[in-house]
């Protein structure tokens, strides 16, 4: 089947550039998984998962809002913010969701409580996100032998 | 003619300028590449955002949204971004020429958002109205720290406070070139230079629902590469500015040079003079 190029682009740098056979995004309205030939569409996505599999191994990348344009042979996401699973320190994702956390338990019933729980909506996202890397690090064991 | 000493004194100061104006060139250069860099890096993020709102922007209906739609100019905010510090030759004077020629042309009360302390200095001296300043951030600005000028601009301009709103900064040509721009950010102006290479669904299929989350990101972006692109252009007119001061210092110190060596000769000139008069002087009298 024919690949599709995924690119990941922020108004900092590139996060991510390769080749894929799907990709799968979080949109508003639910999971857009697009193969290679797919119509050409542009959607906002809000803090989410874009997950995409590359030579049978499924990647991630935290996606702290933005747009998605994809095209028959290319799927453009351009994000406010994003990190590939393998760039996400855990220690300190850790540590920025016990900020949050405290933030939110000050906030609440103020005007800030929803800038504070979006952050720990991201904050929650990247753990997440660094989880998937761990477990791809140690596959599980497969029976040998027959 | 200068006495020798003082001429001496006039060559090691003009040495030590030379010293520093070098250093602050090394420096400059070493932080031009980092921010033309930054520039090149926004680029693809630039060129994607383009494209859809072009493409967007000529549907039907899309130019009803209220960030859109033209109104009749009575008020303009506009946003100033410069550099926060000089040595940078004529840049700082040329981009604060620009906001005042943009003044005079648009004819309406305009008020400054200052994004930079020498656009600051310029609005507060020239006694013209100053809505805020930014002037805290540093070379590695980030999109966020420039979120509250899109807030603030997208507020008047929705409130009535601005029917315009302008863009002027120093475009980044190239090390040797920078100009001065003024650009219209709100209502957003159907970019000119876009080629659409495909027509897209949306999802929603709303093009206004679309809007509403693109067009604060389209500010947001225009002000952040605005603010990587003075980056640039200033780190590269300081490199310019300086480089020319250490070749005017060392060109300086070649001529006082030579100045000083004729004094010196004259001076063993009229020794040699004094000596030999005074020994013609001893040997007639005797």
């Amino acid at each position: 089947m024919a690949l599709i190029q995924v690119e990941v682009v922020t108004p900092e740098r590139i996060v991510l550039q390769t080749e894929a056979d799907i990709v799968v995004a979080r949109a508003a309205e639910g999971d857009i998984g697009v193969l290679h030939g797919h119509e050409p569409l542009v959607t906002p996505l809000p803090v989410g998962e874009l997950m995409y599999r590359t030579d049978g191994e499924e990647k991630h990348v935290a996606i702290d809002g933005g747009f998605m344009e994809v095209r028959p042979d290319k799927v453009t996401i351009l994000a406010d913010v994003a990190e590939r699973s393998e760039e996400i320190d855990r220690e300190r994702a850790e540590a920025a969701r016990r900020r949050a956390e405290e933030a939110l338990s000050q906030q609440r019933g103020t005007e800030l409580e929803a800038a504070a729980a979006a952050s720990l909506q991201r904050a929650l996202l990247r753990l997440r996100i660094a989880e998937r890397r761990r477990t791809h690090e140690r596959p599980p064991s497969r029976p040998t032998g027959s | 003619m200068a006495s020798q000493r003082e001429i001496k004194r006039r060559i090691r100061s003009t040495q030590n300028m030379a010293q520093i104006t070098k250093a602050l060139q090394m420096v400059a250069a070493s932080r031009m590449r980092r921010a033309q860099m930054r520039v090149a890096a926004s680029r693809p993020y630039s060129e994607a955002m383009t494209e859809i709102v072009a493409d967007i922007m000529a549907r039907p209906g899309a130019t009803e949204h209220p960030l859109l739609v033209q109104r009749e100019i009575r008020r303009a905010d506009i946003v100033l971004v410069t550099p926060n510090r000089g040595l940078a030759g004529a840049l700082i004077a040329n981009v604060n020429r620009e906001a005042h020629r943009l003044v005079e042309r648009i004819q309406v009360p305009a008020r400054f958002i200052a994004v930079g302390k020498k656009g600051r200095d310029y609005v507060v001296r020239t006694r013209q109205e100053l809505l805020a300043d930014y002037t805290g951030l540093a070379d590695n600005v980030s999109i966020v720290e420039l979120r509250p000028v899109a807030e603030q601009v997208i507020e008047d301009y929705r409130n009535g406070e601005a029917d315009v709103v302008y863009l002027v900064y120093p475009r980044f040509v190239s090390t040797l070139r920078q100009e001065p721009t003024s650009v219209q950010l709100l209502p957003v102006l159907p970019p000119e230079e876009a080629t659409i290479t495909a027509s897209w669904n949306y999802e929603p299929d709303n093009p206004a629902l679309v809007l509403q989350d693109l067009i604060p990101r389209y500010v947001e972006f225009a002000i952040y590469q605005a603010q990587l692109e003075t980056l640039a252009s200033y780190h590269s007119a300081q490199m310019i500015a300086m480089s020319n001061a250490t070749d005017n210092a060392n060109e300086l110190v070649q001529d006082l040079t030579l100045v000083m060596n004729k004094a010196r000769q004259a001076e063993i000139t009229k020794e040699i003079s004094e000596i030999s008069g005074a020994a013609e002087a001893i040997r007639t009298g005797a």
